[in-house]
């Protein structure tokens, strides 16, 4: 029986080329694209000049700012009105602003002023514009300091010597970073919305009344719409590993056996949502707008794009019960760290929990309207 | 006339009578604003970092005690061996290990010089670069209170400015940034089953033999919308104001007239997705899978988008979010005036002009 409804949940999708069409290049197409986009690091910092001194000094600062690489100097403002204009605008995210006799206050005060302006909507893009900056001008202050005062041989003043190792992706590929967790993502956008979309549809054409007077037990049914979007799902990420490495060049240290062992169980665990969402849902917008507040929840508390660790603690909680962000971490963990089945062992009870929850609550859920 | 009204009056019976999505339309939004507006920052708070210090002497004690007192990170576990590193990662147990050189107040009485070394997890690259740099930033700050009992000469001083959010609040570009997704997502997903589930059910049939144009169709399947829409952005707004603590710096009416034009412009975007689908199924997996991550990534609040290849920046352009989150960006938070977003504002128009006409048109292909 679970053979001939499978059966027919396979050939009813593949009728739907377009359907079939979209759930393989949809996805494919995001995965190609997105980890490009995705960014975070903070260069090309436009930057306004107003150099009131326009002495070697501040030309040698402004120079400097510009060969950094972090900055664009954008524009030269005439005056402060026009430097805020830009900076309301957006057309620059920071102002540099170098008054009138600095070098003289430098070589006869001893200090010198340098004003900066950021543009801190987005303050931890202005924090770090604000720091690369400072480390430069710093860079530029210890050579002028040089051209003044001898300093001998020995460092005459307690160092720290301070380096930094990045692991496992010291390049700051970000695409690398990005493309893993795009990839968990995406298997569960589109497994578990098609799924819950295919079986709501049943119930809002009506065949749902006819699949309820058959035989069919309530689990038969969600599992013959289960298994055929899970070889789907299985198929997806195939593509997408294969996507990984030929545009990316990306494969993982690890081993793909362990990516496809966590990705099983993550399949059953998002299809298991899906189902559930379904359960609650008579039409395909009902269920629609449903899914669109749990797929904010998977994109949004997923680790994805913004870090737990810097999230309330409730919203932890939150992140902890999203199957998504278990998955994400495992991709990028076997992807990027190797990590082994055996350093990722929490993170299995968790996926299997999940599974074992969502679709014990979808079958008792479904039992009950068919009533 | 008369039959427009009518059709009006019918779509708003359709939408006033499913309760319950009534109910998720409107309550939806609110809960969205709330969870994300508190839970999203950028920020690095509470990163779990592990120490090896072989010489555990005064000053490493002083440092490993001012990194756990900041609110950057707690320090969980403490090393023997550098191994221990790698399977520390790879459980994920911590972001970054600080390793100090055995004798290190010694190196630093007799040569002045003792080194320090953090090695970060980068695999979650975007945390892994930030902890490495405020751990550094860290060990500086008690490196020039080292320094500062010696004066130097000739010092630059640096006076930093932060224009429009002086606190640092990450509430200023996340809560413009999930209002604009919440918008578009929600607004294109309530038209986009409009027609086509017509079609699907069959009473596109009834429709086609009644005397109503197709303009009268499509903009009758967009009125309800547009109310529910408005009173969302209401909502919306308000909850930014007093719960989130946003502030409302320009003026009130432009912003709720530039709220309109990003609804109608996602009711347009969903109107134009419903003619052009035949089925609820893939109307809807492409306004809500289609368009989930390419608002997000291209709207310019996650990742900047002057780091982006040039032809990503080129599709950004076509990206509807990326226009309005500027605006709101502009009018809420740096409280500027309409000659700042007289372009994207347009840009807008632009679109819904385009896509209703679109929409209206490819609806006309298909009734005869």
């Amino acid at each position: 029986m679970l053979r001939a409804l499978i059966k027919k949940e396979f050939s009813q999708i593949f009728r739907n080329p377009s359907i079939v069409r979209l759930m393989l290049i949809a996805p494919v197409m995001q995965l190609i694209l997105i980890p490009f986009a995705a960014n975070f690091e903070v260069k090309n910092i436009h930057l306004a000049v107003l150099d009131w001194d326009h002495s070697s000094y501040s030309q040698k600062i402004v120079q400097r700012l510009g060969a950094s690489g972090y900055f664009i100097i954008k524009e030269a403002p005439a005056n402060t009105e026009a430097a805020q204009d830009a900076l309301d605008h957006g057309r620059v995210d920071m102002v540099l602003e170098i008054p009138q006799r600095f070098e003289r206050d430098l070589v006869r005060e001893d200090e010198a002023k340098i004003l900066l302006k950021a543009d801190a909507v987005n303050g931890v893009k202005a924090g770090l514009a604000i720091n690369y900056c400072g480390q430069i001008i710093n860079q530029v202050n210890n050579e002028i300091r040089l051209d003044f005062v001898q300093f001998p041989r020995f460092n005459p003043m307690p160092m720290l010597d301070i380096s930094t190792r990045y692991w496992y992706n010291p390049g700051f590929n970000y695409r690398h970073y990005m493309a893993p967790g795009i990839l968990a993502l995406l298997l569960i956008m589109v497994g578990s919305i098609m799924c819950a979309l295919n079986i709501v549809r049943e119930r809002e054409i009506g065949t749902m009344e006819q699949m309820n007077v058959t035989p069919v037990k309530s689990y038969q049914f969600l599992l013959a719409k289960l298994i055929p979007f899970w070889v789907i799902g299985m198929m997806s990420l195939t593509i997408g590993l294969v996507v990984c490495y030929v545009v990316f060049g990306l494969y993982p240290l690890g081993s793909y056996l362990t990516i496809y062992l966590y990705a099983m169980v993550y399949l059953v665990a998002a299809l298991g949502i899906g189902q559930l969402l379904a359960s609650f849902s008579d039409t395909q917008q009902q269920v629609t707008l449903i899914s669109f507040f749990f797929m904010m929840m998977f994109v949004l508390l997923s680790g994805l794009y913004t870090s737990i660790e810097s999230m309330p603690d409730w919203a932890k909680y939150l992140a902890w019960a999203n199957p998504v962000s278990h998955f994400v971490d495992v991709m990028r963990s076997v992807m990027l760290k190797g990590s082994t089945v055996t350093d990722l062992l929490p993170r299995m009870w968790n996926l299997i929990g999940f599974a074992i929850l969502f679709n014990t609550l979808a079958v008792m859920n479904y039992r009950k309207r068919a009533s | 006339m008369k039959t427009f009204f009518a059709f009006v009056t019918k779509e708003f019976r359709h939408v006033m009578r499913d309760r319950r999505s009534l109910i998720v339309i409107i309550g939806m939004p609110i809960a969205m604003l709330l969870l994300y507006g508190f839970a999203l920052s950028n920020e690095v708070k509470n990163s779990k970092i592990a120490i090896l210090d072989p010489s555990k002497d005064e000053v490493t004690l002083a440092l490993v005690q001012r990194l756990d007192a900041s609110r950057y990170f707690d320090v969980t576990e403490y090393i023997d061996r550098p191994e221990q590193a790698d399977e520390m990662f790879r459980q994920g147990k911590v972001r970054a290990v600080v390793v100090f050189q055995s004798g290190f107040q010694q190196a630093l009485l007799h040569t002045n010089s003792a080194a320090v070394q953090i090695l970060a997890d980068a695999s979650d690259t975007n945390t892994g670069n930030t902890v490495a740099f405020y751990i550094s930033s860290v060990l500086r700050d008690y490196q020039n209170e080292l320094l500062a009992q010696q004066k130097l000469p000739y010092r630059i001083q640096i006076e930093a400015q932060l224009a429009y959010n002086p606190q640092l609040k990450s509430a200023f570009n996340f809560v413009p940034g999930v209002m604009v997704l919440i918008l578009i997502l929600l607004c294109s997903m309530l038209t986009a089953v409009a027609i086509v589930r017509e079609k699907e059910t069959g009473t596109m049939e009834l429709i086609l033999v009644s005397p109503v144009r197709p303009w009268m169709m499509i903009v009758a399947k967009a009125l309800p919308f547009l109310l529910i829409g408005l009173v969302n952005v209401g909502i919306i707004l308000i909850m930014a104001y007093t719960v989130l603590g946003l502030p409302m710096r320009g003026n009130q009416f432009l912003l709720i007239a530039e709220c309109g034009l990003f609804v109608l412009l996602a009711l347009s975007l969903g109107l134009f997705i419903s003619t052009r689908t035949n089925s609820q199924q893939t109307a809807l997996f492409i306004s809500l899978v289609g368009l989930m991550l390419p608002s997000l990534v291209f709207s310019g609040f996650m990742f900047p988008l002057e780091n982006m290849p040039k032809p990503l920046q080129i599709i950004s352009n076509i990206v509807p979010t990326k226009y309005f989150f500027s605006v709101l960006k502009s009018v809420m938070i740096k409280g500027l005036g309409i000659q700042y977003v007289w372009k994207e504002t347009l840009v807008m128009i632009g679109m819904t002009l385009f896509l209703l006409t679109m929409a209206i048109r490819s609806f006309n292909i298909r009734l005869s």
